[in-house]
């Protein structure tokens, strides 16, 4: 009972936070949106029993993700107003596409219940009690799946490389911090003690 | 896990390349960009390295049956490294001409080559996957590697986004088979495909088809291919031309011959619907063309065709004539870059087909060059093209597809119109100017008289070691 309002609860705030990510004026409160459908979405993996996915979800798309893409909304000087110009007239094709995933959602639907789909083959065991959602995935990450976490650990290698041929440019007159002068600098180095007369002062020629 | 040394040992070039790649990554960070000859000719050894390793490697089964170590991934690696290490070669110069040397670009194709293998011998569909982003990042960056040049990033642009659409598409078909199937590996699909192949499966499988076409750059989704062969580097399209293509097409056949064998009646059609639109597309999309690249790019789509239509037959003669047409295609390749590379007049590279008039007096051996290889891609007996053209008319005629193939030879007449009129430009044309070629770099040079040597007469001789080598690769397919 308390299980199926959590889950209509957090299905009905995610889907509507969804629509207001699309429709909201102000970029800045769509991300907000954002954050919050991924709170919901997270929500239902949690009374799925996938506590790990939702911790993930929290940690990497709130908090690593829906953050930059605050950062680049208000660091952008994006004119979203003229980015949604063309929203009426897109209108009629977005409508069209979307009519036609939700009929292929419905129809993979219908399929997976007549027993069209993989309804014959057993479904995943329910995980021992005992054992954790971070220690199901523990086992097999690195055993059964080592080849594909490898590949893809390759994958944001390119991707770092990449980012950094494409944007890093050395350019001269530029003033670097160069961490090793700054650590070695000591008191002798930048400071130096020039004997004064005593009630004399100073000029400036003096201390040069 | 006990096996994990075997494992290892089966999937050792890719291991090599990985392990190379971030050495050689090592040594670039460190020395800078004056390296970027050293990590060159470094790279070049470790791909020959891995071809080697490839070659004499064990043939098996590894990761639960996601790495597949046949025949036919073993040949299809050898060939993808060697032209790889060509692109390396052709990069090198050409940097240094530019004044880009940088040390990733020959980093970059090593990983790349990571990739290419894995989808040479992906046994299912996440290394599948995993392979195809692999390798496409890397071109992605690689096509947009001279930064300053407007088409260049816009070639890379162009090349990002529709691949992420392709990837997409290859996803969605990818889910659809897995929750029909209820399994990654090519094997557990073919079995349950076997029973009932119903549209659920289908459906999943034509969105494969149609992502995996996008990545060989056939017709109808073949819209970025023009673009980026006409904006990016030259050696960087010298490898989009030749590696990538293998891998893809190698992993077209194996996807669907393997994991789909006894849905061959399904497949073919879409295969056989893809080939005819891309020998439309290719042959008359090139003939209204005026720059030499996007020429080529259109040539591409065209062969890719004819490739296509080896895998439709879906017997291993078939799987033999697309191995054989795309070894020689891709010599036939690297080839016509290579001259493409070492033309260029007052320092600016020769890009229109309208410049090349009148070269048989400033470069007679290249215009000789140029127009073997040129005779050899329009499939003129008895250069290597003709050759790769006969084994797959031959493949699909036997197989009943004699229509299609009379098509692909009707488009081949049409196609011939445009690489006739390179001929009729560089030997019966006055130039258009009195400026003198440049002098030609050595690599590009030597690299495009070798191509054009073995595209007549060496094919001759290559045929001979060339036929029972593909015989045995396409036999030894999926039982590794």
């Amino acid at each position: 009972m308390l299980q199926g309002i959590a889950f209509y609860l957090l299905a009905a705030v995610a889907t509507v936070s969804g629509l207001l990510v699309v429709t909201a004026r102000n970029p800045v409160h769509s991300v907000l949106w954002l954050i919050l459908a991924f709170f919901s979405s997270a929500g239902l993996f949690v009374l799925l029993g996938a506590e790990f996915l939702a911790m993930l979800l929290v940690v990497v798309y709130v908090g690593a993700v829906a953050v930059l893409f605050l950062f680049v909304v208000m660091m952008l000087d994006v004119d979203f107003l003229k980015l949604r110009e063309g929203y009426a007239r897109y209108l009629p094709l977005g409508a069209i596409i979307a009519a036609v995933l939700l009929v292929e959602m419905i129809i993979v639907s219908v399929a997976v219940v007549q027993g069209g789909a993989a309804a014959g083959l057993p479904a995943p065991g329910a995980p021992d009690a005992s054992v954790t959602n971070v220690e199901a995935i523990g086992r097999v990450l690195y055993t059964d799946y080592v080849y594909f976490f490898q590949a893809a650990g390759i994958v944001l290698l390119i991707a770092m490389i990449g980012a950094i041929t494409l944007t890093l440019r050395h350019k001269p007159n530029i003033k670097r911090q160069n961490p090793g002068d700054q650590v070695n600098r000591d008191r002798r180095k930048s400071v130096e003690i020039k004997p004064a007369a005593t009630g004399e002062g100073v000029s400036a020629e003096e201390l040069l | 896990m006990p096996d994990l040394s075997s494992a290892l040992h089966l999937a050792a070039s890719e291991v090599t390349l990985a392990v190379g790649a971030l050495v050689l990554l090592m040594v670039g960070a460190f020395i800078g960009d004056k390296s970027a000859r050293l990590v060159s000719i470094l790279s070049v050894l470790l791909l020959i390295a891995a071809s080697v390793i490839a070659i004499v490697g064990p043939w098996g089964v590894a990761f639960n049956g996601a790495y597949v170590a046949d025949p036919l991934a073993i040949y299809a690696k050898s060939l993808i490294y060697l032209s790889a290490a060509v692109a390396v070669v052709l990069g090198d110069g050409w940097m240094k001409r530019t004044r880009i040397a940088k040390f990733e670009y020959p980093v970059l194709i090593v990983l790349a080559s990571v990739g290419m293998g894995m989808m040479a011998s992906s046994g299912d569909l996440i290394s599948m996957y995993v392979g195809i982003e692999l390798h496409s990042l890397a071109l992605y960056v690689l096509a947009a590697f001279h930064r300053n040049d407007v088409k260049a990033s816009e070639a890379g642009l162009k090349y990002f986004v529709l691949g992420a659409l392709s990837s997409g598409l290859l996803l969605y078909g990818s889910s659809l088979i897995y929750g029909f199937a209820g399994s990654m590996r090519f094997e557990d699909i073919a079995a349950f495909a076997q029973d009932n192949p119903g549209p659920g499966l289908v459906f999943g499988l034509v969105f494969l088809i149609c992502g995996l076409a996008f990545k060989v750059s056939a017709a109808p989704f073949h819209m970025w291919t023009p673009d980026v062969y006409e904006g990016a580097p030259t050696p960087v399209v010298a490898l989009f031309a030749t590696a990538p293509k293998v891998a893809a097409m190698v992993l077209i056949a194996r996807a669907l011959e393997h994991g789909f064998g006894d849905a061959h009646a399904q497949w073919s059609q879409v295969l056989i619907a893809i080939s005819l639109i891309s020998f439309v597309v290719g042959a008359f999309g090139g003939l209204a063309q005026k720059d030499i690249q996007r020429l080529l790019a259109y040539s591409s789509i065209a062969n890719i065709g004819y490739a296509l239509l080896g895998i439709a037959a879906g017997t291993a003669e078939g799987l033999q004539a697309m191995l054989m047409f795309m070894t020689l295609y891709v010599i036939d390749q690297l080839g016509f870059f290579a001259i493409l590379l070492s033309l260029s007049k007052s320092g600016r590279p020769i890009r229109r087909i309208a410049d090349l008039a009148g070269l048989k007096k400033d470069r007679p051996l290249t215009a000789v060059a140029l127009t073997v290889l040129s005779l050899s891609v329009l499939g003129m007996p008895p250069f290597s093209g003709f050759w790769g053209k006969y084994y797959v008319f031959g493949a699909a005629a036997d197989a009943g597809l004699w229509p299609v193939a009379a098509a692909g030879l009707v488009a081949s007449v049409v196609a011939a119109f445009y690489y006739l009129r390179i001929l009729k430009l560089m030997w019966f044309d006055p130039p258009l100017d009195d400026i003198a070629t440049d002098a030609a770099p050595v690599e590009a040079k030597w690299i495009g008289w070798a191509c054009a040597a073995f595209a007549f007469p060496l094919v001759i001789v290559g045929l001979t070691w060339l036929e029972p080598l593909t015989k045995v690769a396409s036999a030894g397919f999926g039982n590794g």
